[in-house]
C-alpha cells in the first residue's frame, strides 16, 4: 500500500522539525529515509505512524485519509530502535501481542506465532523472555511482532542503531531479502548512508527538516543535489571549489598536463582497500582510496613525491557537473 | 580495627536502645502472663471491634488511595497537563502537615460548626466522631503513598512500550491494563503496603475526629491509648502487639519488594 | 538523536476524557477543602486574634518546646545516622542485613505502639530502672525514635555510590583516615545528611501519637505543639487550634519547599 505524506509541518517549541514535507513513497517500495541527527527523519516517520500529530498537513496510507487516526487505528507495524520490548512477556506473547488485540481465535494466533519465530529464526526462544535475548534477538522478535498482524506498512525507526556492526550487517541483508518475499511496502529511518545504500530501493537525503534529495542509491551517490548531501554520501575532499571522492583521486609517478604535484603523507592499508594521505602543492590534504592492485604499482611511501588529477569531480557553483577529461 | 569496632558498638547500642530493646521488651511485658491473658484480651468484644473497625477502615481507604495514587501517578508523568507542578505538590502535601492538623480541618469542615457539619448531621449521617470522619482521616494521611512509588516507575519503563501496543492496534485502555499495569505492578504493590501500613497505624488524626466512645468508634490504634489511659493494661499490650506484628508483616513485604542492595 | 526532543504524546497511557478531572475533584475533597478551611478559620479572627494565639504563653512554650527539641532531634539524627548509615555501608558483622531491614521499624510501626514501647522500657515500670515520663528528654527520645530513618535511608545510597577511588587517591597523597573523612568523604555525604535533617525535623515538628504518651503533657512543660493543639480543639478553642496549625504547617512546608529548591539547584550544580 503506497504512503503520500502532503505538506506537513511539525515544531517543537522553536524547534522546527518537518517543514512542509512531501512524500510518496510507492507500494511495495524499501525507502531509507536518511539524514543526520535533528533532521527530522524519526519525526516524519513517527508522524506516519500517528505516534506525533502533525501540526499541518496530511498523511494518506492507501486510499485512507490517515492524518485523524490515532496510532492504534492506522494498521502500520512499527519497529524501535531500543526494540520497545514487553518486557514482562514472552518472546511468543510479545509477538502474539497485536493478533490478540484483534481477538482472533486461539490456534490462529498459535499458529501464526509458530510461523513467524520461524521466519525471524528465532525457533526454541518462544518461552523466553526479552532480557534472556541479545539485542540482535530482540530486534528480530519486535520485528515479527510487527508483522504479526499483516501490516499494510512496516515502519523501522534506526531498526539497526542500537546493535554493533557485525550483527547490524548480518540484519541489513535479512531485512533486504525478508522484504524480497513480502513486498509489504516497508520505510525505515537511518543516518548510515551505507545502510541506506545497500538496503533501499529510494533514499529519501533530509536535512534540517526538509528533504533535499530522493532518488534510488545511486543517482543520489552520483548526483548529489547539494554540497549537504555531497559531504553526507561520503567522504570528499574540497580541492579550490570542486569536490572529488577519494575514489576518484588518480595517483601518477609521471606528470601530464592536467596533474598536481603532491606528496605522500600516510598510507593505510585496509584489507582490500588502500587509502593514501597526500598533501598537494597549496598544502591542501587529500585523501584516495586506491584497489590494493592499483596501491601496489605505485610508490607509496612517506615523503615520496606523486603527481595526482580527479578523475570526475563536482563544482556546485555550476549547474551541472562535468566528469574531468581523461 | 579498634575504630571500626568501636563504631560498630556506637551504632548497634545507638539501634539497640531506641528501637530493637524497646520493641522486644514489649513483646515481653505482653506474653509475661502467658498466653491465655493475651489471647482474652484479643478475643475481647472491645477488641474485637476495634480490629473490625480498623480493617474496615483500611479496606475503603487503600483501593480509594490506590486508584487515586495510580491516576494521579500517570497524570504527573504522562500528561503535559497545566498545573502539574501544583498538583504534585498537592498530592505530597500531607507528609507535610501534623496528623492532629488533619483532624483539625476536618472538624472544620465536617464538625458541628463547620462548613457543611450541620448539614450532614441533619440528614443523618454525622461525620465527626463517627466512622466516616475516620476514614476521611485515613484516606488523607496515607493518601501520597502510591503515587509516589509509582511515579518513578513510570518514568523509568518510559513510553516506548505503550507506543509500540498503539503501533500494533491497542487502544490507550488496552495498553494501560496489558502493558503499563504489568510494568508497574510492583511499584503499586509497594506503594499499597505503604498505604495499608498507614492507614491501619494512624492515630493522631484519627484520635481527633473519633468520638472516643470506647466500642462504638475505637480503631486497634485508640484501642491501645484508651485501654491504657483506663489502667487496663493487658487490653493495651494485646491491640499494640496485633498492630506491631502488622508493622513487621509490612517491614518484611517491603524488604521482600525492595531488597536494599546498599546494606 | 529523538529522545533529547520535547515530545507531544498522543499515545501510551495519558489518562485522558473525565479521568484527570477525577483525580482533581479526589484531591480537592480529600486534601483541598480541608486546607481551605484552615485558611478560613484563621483569617476569619484576623490579624490580631492570630498573633494572641501564638504569642499565648502556653502555646508560645508548646511552640518553642516542638522547634528545639526538633532541632536536638535532627542534630542527633545527623550524627548517629551518618555513623550507622556507614556502620552498615561499610563494615560487615553477622546479621547486618537484619539491622538494615529494621532501620524501617518506625515508619512501619504505628506511632501510638512506639509510644508504648518507650513508655514499657523507659516509663515508672522501668524494667532498667530509667523514668523519664513527664520530661523533656521523654519528647526528645519519641522524636528520636520516629525520625530514625531519615537521615539513615537518605545517606546509605550516596555512601553506597561513593567512588572508592577518591579515598584511595586521598590516602595516595598522604591523607590519614580521619582526613580522608573530614575532607572527602565527608563533603559528599552533606547533602544527604542535611536532607535527612530536613525531613525528620519537618517530621518532628507535627509528631504526636509517640509524644502522647510519655511526654505527660504538662503545659509550659512538656506539651508541645501538636498535643497543645489536640488539647485546644478538646476545648473547642478553634481559633487558637487554627492560628498554632498555620504556623506549624508553614514550618513544614518551609523546610521541605527549601530542600526541593536546594536539590533542584544542586542537582543542576552538579552536571
Amino acid at each position: 500500500m503506497a504512503i503520500s505524506v502532503q505538506n506537513v509541518c511539525k515544531r517543537f517549541g522553536d524547534f522546527v522539525a518537518l517543514e512542509d514535507i512531501a512524500l510518496e513513497v510507492p507500494a511495495g517500495s524499501l525507502t531509507a529515509l536518511l539524514g543526520p541527527s535533528g533532521s527530522g527523519k524519526s519525526t516524519l516517520l513517527r508522524v506516519i505512524a500517528g505516534l506525533e500529530k502533525a501540526d499541518s498537513g496530511d498523511v494518506f496510507i492507501g486510499d485512507i485519509h490517515a492524518t485523524p487516526l490515532p496510532a492504534h487505528r492506522r494498521d502500520v507495524g512499527f519497529v524501535f530502535q531500543h526494540y520497545a520490548a514487553f518486557k514482562h512477556m514472552t518472546v511468543a506473547k510479545n509477538i502474539a501481542f497485536g493478533l490478540e488485540i484483534r481477538k482472533r481465535p486461539r490456534a490462529e494466533v498459535a499458529e501464526r506465532v509458530d510461523e513467524l519465530i520461524k521466519l525471524v529464526q528465532l525457533e526454541g526462544f518462544g518461552d523466553r523472555y526479552p532480557s534472556q535475548l541479545s539485542g540482535g534477538q530482540r530486534q528480530r522478535m519486535a520485528l515479527a511482532r510487527a508483522l504479526a498482524v499483516e501490516p499494510e506498512v512496516l515502519l523501522l525507526d534506526e531498526p539497526f542503531g542500537a546493535l554493533d556492526a557485525r550483527v547490524r550487517t548480518e540484519l541489513r541483508a535479512w531485512l533486504r531479502r525478508l522484504h524480497d518475499e513480502m513486498h509489504v511496502t516497508t520505510v525505515f529511518v537511518t543516518h548510515d548512508q551505507e545502510e541506506a545504500m545497500e538496503v533501499a530501493d529510494t533514499v529519501v537525503v533530509m536535512n534540517r527538516g526538509r528533504i533535499v534529495q530522493e532518488g534510488n542509491p545511486q543517482e543520489v551517490y552520483d548526483h548529489p543535489a547539494d554540497e549537504f548531501v555531497m559531504h553526507f554520501m561520503g567522504h570528499v575532499n574540497l580541492i579550490g571549489d570542486a569536490y572529488v571522492r577519494p575514489h576518484d583521486v588518480e595517483i601518477r609517478v609521471e606528470p601530464n598536463g592536467t596533474t598536481s604535484p603532491a606528496v605522500v603523507r600516510r598510507v593505510l592499508r585496509l584489507g582490500a582497500q588502500v587509502r593514501v594521505e597526500l598533501v598537494v602543492d597549496g598544502g591542501e590534504p587529500v585523501a584516495a582510496a586506491l584497489s590494493r592492485d592499483e596501491a601496489d604499482r605505485l610508490p607509496l611511501e612517506p615523503g615520496e613525491p606523486v603527481f595526482v588529477r580527479p578523475r570526475r569531480e563536482r563544482r556546485f557553483a555550476e549547474p551541472e557537473a562535468e566528469p574531468a577529461k581523461a | 580495627m579498634i575504630a571500626r569496632l568501636t563504631l560498630r558498638f556506637v551504632a548497634l547500642g545507638y539501634l539497640g536502645a531506641l528501637l530493637l530493646v524497646p520493641v522486644g521488651i514489649i513483646v515481653w511485658h505482653t506474653f509475661s502472663g502467658g498466653l491465655g491473658p493475651v489471647w482474652d484480651a484479643i478475643t475481647a468484644p472491645e477488641a474485637v471491634n476495634a480490629l473490625k473497625l480498623t480493617l474496615e477502615i483500611a479496606l475503603v481507604a487503600v483501593p480509594l488511595n490506590t486508584a487515586f495514587g495510580i491516576l494521579a501517578a500517570l497524570i504527573l508523568v504522562r500528561t503535559n497537563m497545566p498545573g502539574k507542578a501544583l498538583l504534585s505538590a498537592l498530592v505530597d502535601l500531607p507528609f507535610a502537615v501534623s496528623p492532629v492538623v488533619i483532624g483539625f480541618t476536618l472538624i472544620l469542615v465536617y464538625g458541628q460548626n463547620g462548613w457543611f457539619g450541620a448539614w450532614f448531621v441533619d440528614h443523618g449521617y454525622p461525620v465527626i466522631f463517627s466512622t466516616p470522619g475516620m476514614v476521611l482521616a485515613t484516606i488523607f494521611v496515607s493518601l501520597p503513598f502510591v503515587a509516589r512509588e509509582v511515579v518513578p516507575v513510570l518514568r523509568e519503563i518510559g513510553t516506548e512500550q505503550e507506543q509500540a501496543a498503539a503501533t500494533l492496534g491497542a487502544t490507550p485502555l488496552q495498553t494501560f491494563r496489558r502493558i503499563t499495569l504489568p510494568a508497574i505492578r510492583w511499584g503499586v504493590v509497594y506503594g499499597v503496603v505503604l498505604t495499608t501500613a498507614r492507614a491501619i497505624g494512624e492515630y493522631g488524626a484519627v484520635a481527633v475526629v473519633s468520638g472516643k466512645v470506647i466500642g462504638q468508634t475505637q480503631t486497634l490504634t485508640l484501642r491501645v491509648q484508651q485501654s491504657y489511659e483506663n489502667f487496663d493494661h493487658a487490653g493495651a499490650y494485646a491491640a499494640a502487639l496485633e498492630l506491631a506484628v502488622i508493622a513487621l508483616a509490612t517491614l518484611f513485604l517491603m524488604n521482600l519488594l525492595h531488597p536494599r542492595k546498599d546494606g | 538523536m529523538a529522545i533529547a526532543l520535547p515530545r507531544t504524546r498522543v499515545t501510551g497511557a495519558a489518562p485522558r476524557g473525565v479521568a484527570p478531572g477525577l483525580a482533581v475533584t479526589y484531591l480537592s475533597l480529600i486534601v483541598l477543602l480541608p486546607m481551605a478551611a484552615l485558611a478560613w478559620q484563621t483569617q476569619k479572627g484576623g490579624w490580631s486574634t492570630f498573633v494572641d494565639a501564638v504569642t499565648a504563653p502556653d502555646a508560645a512554650a508548646a511552640l518553642k518546646l516542638t522547634l528545639a527539641a526538633a532541632l536536638i532531634v535532627a542534630a542527633i539524627n545527623a550524627i548517629f545516622g551518618t555513623l550507622i548509615a556507614w556502620v552498615l555501608v561499610r563494615d560487615e558483622f553477622h546479621g547486618k542485613a537484619v539491622v538494615n531491614s529494621l532501620i524501617d521499624l518506625p515508619f512501619a510501626l504505628p506511632t501510638i505502639v512506639a509510644g508504648l514501647t518507650l513508655l514499657t522500657l523507659y516509663g515508672p515500670d522501668s524494667p532498667i530502672g530509667l523514668n523519664v515520663t513527664y520530661t523533656r528528654t521523654a519528647v526528645v527520645l519519641a522524636l528520636l525514635f520516629e525520625t530514625l530513618p531519615f537521615v539513615i535511608r537518605s545517606v546509605q545510597p550516596v555512601l553506597h555510590e561513593l567512588d572508592r577511588d577518591m579515598e584511595d587517591a586521598a590516602a595516595s597523597l598522604g591523607a590519614r583516615g580521619p582526613v580522608i573523612f573530614r575532607r572527602i568523604i565527608l563533603p559528599n555525604l552533606l547533602p544527604a545528611v542535611v536532607s535527612g535533617m530536613a525531613l525528620a525535623f519537618a517530621r518532628a515538628i507535627g509528631e504526636f501519637g509517640s509524644v502522647v504518651m510519655i511526654s505527660g503533657n504538662v503545659p509550659f512543660s512538656t506539651e508541645v505543639a501538636s498535643v497543645h493543639i489536640f488539647s485546644q480543639v478538646s476545648s473547642d478553642y478553634e481559633a487558637g487550634a487554627a492560628a498554632l496549625s498555620v504556623v506549624l504547617l508553614a514550618i513544614s512546608l518551609t523546610v521541605l519547599i527549601s530542600l526541593s529548591l536546594i536539590q533542584r539547584w544542586s542537582s543542576k550544580h552538579d552536571r
